[in-house]
């Protein structure tokens, strides 16, 4: 094993995986996080913290992430590449790992211009793909991105994200091959509301093989609302939503029969995307609507979780 | 315009090897900081076949470098590879002209505060030091892309635009399809190691 990822030992023993995600509140607030957490365990096998998520200013990743572990869960700490230099990452890598934590996923991040401090300058000295790599050999040769010894190595289970519906489609198999070159365990991808494109990539994976040297997570999520929907559709860039996901939803009457239809459509994709081989798990997003993470997984047939000894 | 030095050899090698060469050489800011020797030393040492050299100015100015290409067509027909001295706009401008052509940078340009040459408008450069030119089929990711990947296009690329600005091509589409009319798609699965910034003895 490369950590004492809960996460890593799932995969690991061959389940399929489910992973959530909890955002950090935009205050100092402690028990948000506790709620939230208390909501997610024993129904997911680790959760995601995200790091300022459309760059706007919340609770640091990693200090949400203690409190998660004090809950007695596995985060992933989200690192992304806007605000912290080399200097500044390997900083937080050490002291992410030193603190327990097992699991980092990284992230280039969100540009500032869609965040509430727009006018801030964005640091990108790496990129995802650099960022991996420089953890990748933390981890592993034991050095410094400048190529000096590291004592005690950072052991975490490295993840990356992938977005199966960006342009060029052709290109998005081979930059998954450049992420595990660099070096990622996992990958969560974007949200799937196009089943038959994501079926699609994942022949593309399996053709190169990849599927079998890093676990692939397929990322789904809930649609609260028909603002919702259209707004992922329209405006949420690098998002594919297919027309038919709309005239589901738009065929319930009321509101609550939207938000209805929003988690059967999504217990139906997490059904549809388990029979894709080469799928190792779920990464389940419901940002801001945690409660309804437990349903979903129950319904998608994914409980008990498996509980692993270290 | 601006301030350069030359790559290392080591680099340059592994793109121009047993390959026909046409040299550009670019003497417009010679007097900014162009390593005149260097860069004649540089040349000396290659073993590779040089089928013709043109040392110029201002290759930054396209209707001047259109001229030049117009009368060396000859020679630059006959090279395989089209090795510039110049600084990025002057590689940009020629890259982009010879669309079908392999374009390769010797030099990396430096940051000079305040200086901005003759026509960096038009074609980006950052003068950001370690110069990626050669990787990206002439178009410039640091200067182009909102998050200055070097290994893009990222997630939010859709339709050819960026996620940032809806009116700003992705630099990233364009280097796709730039290394793809050259057979040269290999090249996007190059891990970009973490750049150089510190790359400018002027600083």
């Amino acid at each position: 094993m490369k950590s004492k990822s809960n996460l890593e030992r799932v995969l690991e023993a061959g389940h399929f995986a489910v992973t959530g995600e909890l955002g950090p509140p935009a205050s100092a607030d402690a028990e948000v996080i506790r709620k939230k957490a208390r909501i997610l365990k024993g129904h997911v096998d680790a959760f995601n913290i995200t790091d300022g998520q459309t760059a706007v200013v919340r609770m640091a990743s990693w200090a949400a992430a203690v409190m998660g572990k004090q809950e007695g869960m596995d985060p992933i700490v989200q690192m992304t590449c806007r605000d912290r230099n080399r200097i500044a990452l390997q900083m937080d890598v050490l002291g992410i790992a030193a603190l327990g934590i097992n699991n980092m996923l990284c992230l280039t991040g969100d540009h500032q211009k869609f965040g509430n401090h727009p006018a801030a300058r964005g640091v990108y000295d790496l990129d995802s793909i650099q960022l991996l790599k420089m953890v990748r050999d933390m981890r592993d040769e034991k050095k410094f991105q400048c190529g000096d010894d590291i004592a005690v190595e950072p052991r975490l289970f490295i993840g990356a994200a992938e977005n199966p519906f960006a342009d060029p489609f052709e290109f998005r198999v081979p930059r998954l091959a450049k992420k595990v070159e660099a070096g990622a365990d996992f990958i969560q991808t974007q949200i799937i509301y196009n089943v038959d494109k994501f079926a699609e990539w994942m022949k593309g994976v399996r053709d190169r093989g990849l599927h079998e040297r890093v676990k692939i997570l397929a990322g789904v999520a809930p649609i609260k609302s028909m603002g919702a929907a259209r707004y992922m559709k329209t405006r949420v860039p690098g998002m594919d939503v297919p027309d038919s996901v709309l005239e589901r939803l738009q065929g319930a009457p009321t509101k609550e029969q939207v938000s209805r239809q929003g988690i059967n459509l999504c217990v139906d994709i997490i059904k549809q995307v388990r029979e894709i081989e080469g799928v190792a798990g779920i990464h389940l997003m419901a940002i801001e609507w945690e409660e309804v993470v437990p349903e979903i997984v129950e319904a998608a047939g994914l409980l008990p979780r498996p509980v692993l000894p270290e | 315009m601006l301030a350069v030095q030359i790559k290392a050899k080591e680099e340059i090698l592994p793109l121009i090897s047993s390959k026909r060469l046409f040299i550009f050489e670019c003497l417009g800011c010679r007097d900014v900081h162009y390593p005149v020797e260097e860069a004649q030393e540089l040349i000396g040492s290659l073993d590779e076949e040089i089928v013709g050299k043109a040392t110029l100015d201002y290759l930054c100015h396209r209707d001047y470098s259109r001229e030049y290409i117009k009368a060396y067509a000859p020679e630059i027909d006959e090279a395989q590879v089209i090795l510039v001295f110049s600084c990025g706009v002057g590689a940009q401008v020629l890259s982009s002209l010879l669309e079908d052509r392999k374009v390769y940078t010797g030099c990396d340009t430096l940051y000079l505060s305040g200086f901005q040459g003759l026509t960096a408008k038009e074609y980006n450069c950052g003068q950001c030091g370690e110069c990626y030119l050669n990787y990206t089929g002439g178009l410039c990711p640091v200067a182009l892309c909102s998050k200055n990947l070097l290994n893009g296009p990222c997630g939010g690329s859709q339709n050819g635009k960026c996620e940032v600005d809806p009116d700003m091509p992705c630099v990233w589409q364009q280097i796709y399809d730039r290394l793809a009319r050259l057979g040269q798609l290999e090249t996007m699965e190059r891990l970009g190691a973490p750049k150089r910034w510190n790359a400018s003895p002027l600083q």
